[in-house]
C-alpha cells in the first residue's frame, strides 16, 4: 500500500507540470491585460502602464515567465495579484471558509438527499415513488442553477422579503444571532446547489443499487430470512456505493474550487467568484494559482477515490 | 461664445447681476466644463463659492450602519494605485485631499485651510506656483499629526518612476515642492500651468501618511502593510478588508469636521453585477448605495417601482461617439493596417463623412437605449444639464443624407449599394460587446441600408477591445476597421488632459505600440496650435474660448461624431441625502452623508 501510494505520487509530478506548463502558455496567449482599465483613462500616462507591464515582467518570453513562476512556486511563492497586489495565498486563504462553508454543506445535503431517495427509488424501480423521484431528479439536473438561484431570490427575497440575497462574511452579529444570520444567509445558495447536486447523485445511487440489488448475494441474504433493511444496508448500499464513491470524489475539488456560478449570484466571497473576477481583469497569477490548486485536487481526489476501492471491496488490491 | 462675451459675463457676476450658478450653467451650455467654470471665476476675481454641503445632524455618530454596494469590487486601498473608480471610492473613505470638486465646478476644501486664489495671494500670478496652506490639528487615525511633509511625501512618492503610480499625471507638473511652515506648502511648476487645482485635489489627490509609506517609496511599493490596511485622516477608520469583497470601517471620533460623520460604520461590499446590486437598494432596500448602475433604463425604472429609493443621475464629461478612420484599414504598409500613410478610401470626402453623420438616430439611441443615463449630443466636450451649443446640432435625415451623397456622385449600383469610380461603400463597423452598444448598432445599420451604405457589424469582446496589448488587432487602438464606437471617460474636471486624444502626437501607430489616444489618426495643424495655446494659456477666459474651439475643430470636420453624453448613475435609499457631484467621486462627500430621520 504504502509503495503504491508513493508510485502514484510520483507518477502525479509530471503530470501536474504538464497542466501548469499548458494552463500558463493558455493565459500568456488569451487576449487582453490586467491595465486595460487604465488604458482608457486620459490622465495615466501610456508610461505608467509600460512601466507596469515591466514591473509585472509581462513583457520577457513566456517561457522565462513559467520557469520564474515555477522556481517562485517550488519555493512557496505564488506570486501577488496584479489587481490587489496581494500575495495570492493570501487572497485564496481568505476565500477558503466561504467556498468551504456553502458548497461543503451543499455536497452533505446533495449525499443526505440522494442516498435515501436514489435506494427507495432502487429497491421498487417503477413506482410512484420511484417515478416522482426520476421526475424531480430530471428537472433538477436540467435546471441551471443561474436560473434557480434568480428564482430563489425573486420568491423569497424580492417577494417576501426573508432571506438576505447578499452573503456576508463579515457579520457583525455575536452567539446566537451570529449563527442565524450565517444560516440565514446561507439557505439559498445551500440549497441551489445541494439539490442541483442531488439530483444527478440520486440518478447513480438508483442505478447503482439496480446493478446490485438483483445479484445472487443479495437474494442469498434475503433467503437466509435476513430482515430487509437489513440486506439493503449491509449488503445492497455498501457495495453499491463504489461507484457513487466515485463520482463523490471526482465533485470533491468543486467543494474547495468553489461554485463559480452560484458564487457570483449570491455574492459568496468564494474561490469561485475570487476566479470570475481574475479573468475578468487578467489578472493572471490569481487565475494561475486558483486552477492550478484545483488541478492538484483533482489528482489528489483520485487517489483518494482509489484507496477507497480498496476498503469497499477488498478484491480490489493496490498494485 | 467668444472671449469678450466672457468677459462681459464675468463682469456680470463680479457686480452681482448674474448669479453663480447661472454662469457656471451658460458655460456649461457652450460646452466648458463646471470646473472650469468655476476656476475662471476664481481667476478673474470672484471667490469661491462659500461651502454649500448640506448637512443637518447636530452631533457625530448614532446614524447605525452605512451599507454601501459595489458590484465591481474594490480591490485595493491605495489611492496612487486606484485600478479605476471602484478602487477611488473606496480610498475615500479612509483619505481625504486638500480639496475637492462640487457639483458646480467649485473647489471645496478639505484637508486646506483655504482655496488658493489671486486675491489671497497664494496663487502666483505668472501661473508657475501655488501655495496650500493646510488646515491644522488634523490628526492621522494612529494619532500622528498631519503636515506639510505629508503632502510633499505623497508628491515625491507619485513622482517616482518604480512606484508606477498611477496617479502620476497629476503630479509630474511639478518641479518642486517646498515646505514653507508645518502648515504651508509652495508648488513650483515646471511650466505655466493654467489647471493648477490638479495635484492634491479629488480622485488623484489623496494624500497618504509619510510616516507609513516613506519606507515603502519605489520598487518596494507593493510591500507596504498600509497598502492593505490604510490609516487616513478621513471620516471612518480601517477596521477590516478582503480584496475583492469587503471592507469594514468604523467612525474616526477625532474627525477634523465638527458633528462628522453621522454613521457609525460603513460596511463596503463588492461582487454581483449591476443589476442585482440595483435591486438591493432600489427594490428591497438592503442597502443604502449602489455603485455605477449601468443598468438599462428600463429595468431600472421597474426597479424603482419597488419604492425602496431612487436612481440618482449625475452630470459627468463622458462620451459615447463613433469615430471613422482617417487611414485605410485594409491596406498594409510597412507590416501595419491603418498606417498613417494612407487614406481612407470613402472618408476622404468630406460628403460621406457628412451623409454618415446625418444617419446617426442620436434622438432615438437616448430614448430606446439610454434613457435617463444618457443624453444626444453633438459636441464632444460638454455636459448634459444644458447642452446647446450654439455651433453645433446634430440632425437625422435618410433623405438629406441620400440628397449629398447623389450630389456627390456617389450613384446606386443594381445591388443598391452606393458607388463611385467603382468603389461601392462597404463598411465594417466595430464596438466592444454590451447590449446598448449592439442595440445602437442596429438601429445605425438600419438607416445606412435606407441610404445605401452597406454596414457589416463586428463585436469585439471589452477585455480585448479596452485591452492595451499591442500584440491583438481586435483592440480599439489599433482600429482595423472603418469605423468603431465606444465611450471616452473625462475622468478630470479640466479638459487639457481629455482634449489631448486628437493633436497629431497622439496618433496611436505601431511605432508607440498603438499607446497613442489618437484612435482615429485625424490631424489637424490649427487643432496642434490650438491645443498648445490652451495648455499654457494662463488667462482662463481665453482658455475657455480656446477649448471650444478645439470641441468644433473636431466636430465640424465630421470625422469625429459625439453620440451620447453619458451620465452617471447610482442608486440611494429612500431617506439617504448624499452630496454628489460628476467631478469627483461619488464619495467625496462621504464625511457628509446622513439618513433623514
Amino acid at each position: 500500500m504504502g509503495n503504491y501510494l508513493l508510485r502514484r505520487l510520483i507518477v502525479a509530478v509530471p503530470s501536474l507540470l504538464g497542466i501548469s506548463l499548458i494552463l500558463f502558455v493558455l493565459l500568456a496567449l488569451a487576449p487582453g491585460d490586467p491595465f486595460g482599465e487604465l488604458a482608457s483613462n486620459p490622465n495615466i500616462p501610456p508610461e505608467v502602464r509600460e512601466a507596469l507591464r515591466i514591473k509585472f515582467g509581462m513583457d520577457d518570453p513566456i517561457m522565462v515567465r513559467y520557469f520564474r513562476w515555477l522556481v517562485a512556486m517550488i519555493h512557496g511563492d505564488w506570486g501577488f495579484s496584479f489587481a490587489s497586489r496581494v500575495n495570492v495565498d493570501t487572497l485564496i486563504l481568505q476565500r477558503i471558509p466561504a467556498t468551504l462553508y456553502v458548497v461543503g454543506t451543499a455536497q452533505l445535503l446533495a449525499l443526505i438527499v440522494a442516498i435515501p431517495v436514489g435506494v427507495l427509488a432502487a429497491r421498487r424501480p417503477y413506482s410512484i415513488f420511484d417515478q416522482i423521484a426520476n421526475t424531480f431528479a430530471f428537472i433538477g439536473f436540467s435546471l441551471p442553477t443561474f436560473f434557480t438561484g434568480l428564482l430563489l431570490i425573486l420568491i423569497f427575497s424580492v417577494n417576501l422579503g426573508w432571506l438576505p440575497f447578499v452573503y456576508r462574511a463579515d457579520i457583525q452579529a455575536t452567539g446566537w444571532m451570529w449563527w442565524w444570520e450565517n444560516f440565514k444567509q446561507a439557505v439559498m445558495p445551500v440549497t441551489v446547489l445541494g439539490l442541483y447536486q442531488a439530483a444527478s447523485y440520486t440518478r447513480y445511487v438508483r442505478s447503482a443499487v439496480l446493478d446490485v440489488i438483483k445479484l445472487d448475494y443479495v437474494t442469498t441474504a434475503r433467503s437466509k430470512g435476513l430482515d430487509e433493511s437489513r440486506v439493503i444496508i449491509k449488503h445492497v448500499v455498501r457495495n453499491a456505493l463504489i461507484p457513487v464513491v466515485t463520482l463523490v470524489a471526482l465533485q470533491m475539488p468543486t467543494v474547495f474550487g468553489g461554485a463559480i456560478v452560484t458564487e457570483q449570484i449570491f455574492r459568496i466571497p468564494g474561490i469561485g467568484s475570487l476566479l470570475i473576477s481574475a479573468i475578468l481583469a487578467n489578472d493572471t497569477p490569481v487565475i494561475m494559482a486558483v486552477t492550478f490548486v484545483f488541478a492538484c485536487l483533482v489528482v489528489l481526489f483520485n487517489l483518494i477515490a482509489d484507496i477507497l476501492y480498496g476498503w469497499l471491496d477488498p478484491r480490489i488490491s493496490f498494485r | 461664445m467668444n472671449e469678450r462675451d466672457l468677459r462681459n459675463q464675468i463682469a456680470d457676476v463680479k457686480a452681482g447681476r448674474l448669479s453663480r450658478r447661472e454662469f457656471v450653467q451658460r458655460m456649461i451650455a457652450v460646452g466648458l466644463t463646471a470646473p472650469m467654470a468655476g476656476t475662471m471665476l476664481a481667476h478673474s476675481g470672484v471667490a469661491f463659492a462659500a461651502e454649500s454641503i448640506e448637512y443637518k445632524p447636530t452631533k457625530a455618530g448614532g446614524g447605525g450602519p452605512l451599507k454601501l454596494l459595489f458590484w465591481q469590487a474594490p480591490t485595493l486601498l491605495n489611492p496612487h494605485f486606484a485600478n479605476g473608480t471602484k478602487d477611488q471610492e473606496a480610498c475615500r473613505l479612509f483619505y481625504e485631499p486638500l480639496a475637492g470638486w462640487d457639483a458646480d465646478g467649485n473647489l471645496v476644501p478639505i484637508l486646506a485651510a483655504e482655496i488658493p486664489t489671486k486675491e489671497n495671494g497664494l496663487l502666483a500670478a505668472d501661473g508657475l506656483s501655488v501655495t496650500w496652506k493646510l488646515k491644522q490639528g488634523v490628526k492621522w487615525h494612529d494619532g500622528k499629526p498631519f503636515t506639510a511633509d505629508d503632502v510633499i511625501f505623497n508628491w515625491e512618492y507619485s513622482v517616482n518612476p518604480d512606484t508606477a503610480a498611477v496617479s502620476v499625471g497629476s503630479y509630474r507638473g511639478i518641479k518642486s515642492a517646498e515646505k514653507i511652515d508645518d502648515y504651508t506648502v509652495k508648488l513650483t511648476f515646471k511650466q505655466t500651468t493654467p489647471f493648477w487645482a490638479d495635484a492634491f485635489v479629488a480622485a488623484y489627490g489623496l494624500i497618504i501618511p509619510k510616516h507609513l509609506f516613506a519606507d515603502y517609496i519605489g520598487g518596494k511599493s507593493r510591500e507596504a502593510p498600509a497598502n492593505l490596511k490604510p490609516v487616513g485622516t478621513g471620516p471612518y477608520i480601517y477596521v477590516d478588508f478582503k480584496p475583492g469583497d469587503s471592507i469594514s470601517a468604523k467612525r474616526n471620533p477625532d474627525y477634523h469636521q465638527a458633528n462628522r460623520p453621522y454613521f457609525d460604520t460603513v460596511e463596503v461590499k463588492g461582487g454581483g453585477d449591476a443589476v442585482s446590486a440595483a435591486r438591493a437598494v432600489l427594490q428591497t432596500g438592503e442597502y443604502d448605495y449602489a455603485y455605477n448602475l449601468q443598468v438599462e433604463d428600463e429595468i431600472l425604472t421597474k426597479l424603482e417601482a419597488g419604492g425602496q429609493g431612487k436612481a440618482q443621475l449625475t452630470v459627468t464629461g463622458h462620451i459615447e461617439y463613433i469615430a471613422l478612420n482617417v487611414t485605410d484599414p485594409w491596406t498594409e504598409v510597412d507590416g501595419e493596417r491603418a498606417s498613417v500613410k494612407t487614406k481612407h478610401p470613402f472618408f476622404t470626402d468630406p460628403a460621406v463623412r457628412k451623409a454618415i453623420n446625418l444617419l446617426i438616430d442620436r434622438g432615438s439611441v437616448q430614448k430606446f437605449i439610454y434613457g435617463r443615463a444618457g443624453v444626444a449630443t453633438a459636441n464632444f466636450l460638454n455636459n448634459p444639464e444644458r447642452f446647446r451649443s450654439p455651433n453645433n446640432k446634430f440632425e437625422f435625415s435618410i433623405d438629406k443624407a441620400n440628397q449629398i451623397l447623389e450630389e456627390a456622385g456617389w450613384k446606386k449600383n443594381s445591388s443598391g449599394v452606393r458607388e463611385k469610380d467603382g468603389k461601392p461603400i462597404k463598411l465594417v463597423f466595430q464596438t466592444s460587446i454590451n447590449a446598448p452598444r449592439q442595440k445602437n448598432q442596429a438601429i445605425i445599420k438600419q438607416a445606412f441600408q435606407k441610404a445605401g451604405i452597406e454596414v457589416e457589424l463586428k463585436s469585439v469582446v471589452a477585455s480585448v477591445f479596452f485591452s492595451s496589448d499591442p500584440a491583438n488587432p481586435d483592440t480599439y487602438p489599433h482600429f482595423y476597421c472603418d469605423m468603431e464606437m465606444y465611450q471616452t471617460t473625462m475622468p478630470q474636471a479640466d479638459p487639457q488632459f481629455f482634449m489631448n486624444q486628437f493633436t497629431s502626437w497622439e496618433v496611436a501607430s505601431k511605432d508607440n505600440k498603438w499607446q497613442g489616444r489618437n484612435v482615429s489618426r485625424w490631424q489637424n495643424k490649427d487643432y496642434d496650435e490650438t491645443y498648445k495655446q490652451a495648455s499654457s494659456e494662463l488667462d482662463p477666459v481665453k482658455r475657455a474660448a480656446l477649448f471650444v474651439k478645439l470641441n468644433d475643430l473636431v466636430v465640424q470636420d465630421n470625422y469625429i461624431l459625439p453620440e451620447i453624453n453619458r451620465r452617471n448613475c447610482i442608486g440611494l435609499k429612500n431617506g439617504m441625502v448624499a452630496n454628489k457631484s460628476g467631478w469627483d467621486n461619488d464619495l467625496w462627500q462621504i464625511a457628509n452623508w446622513y439618513r433623514e430621520t
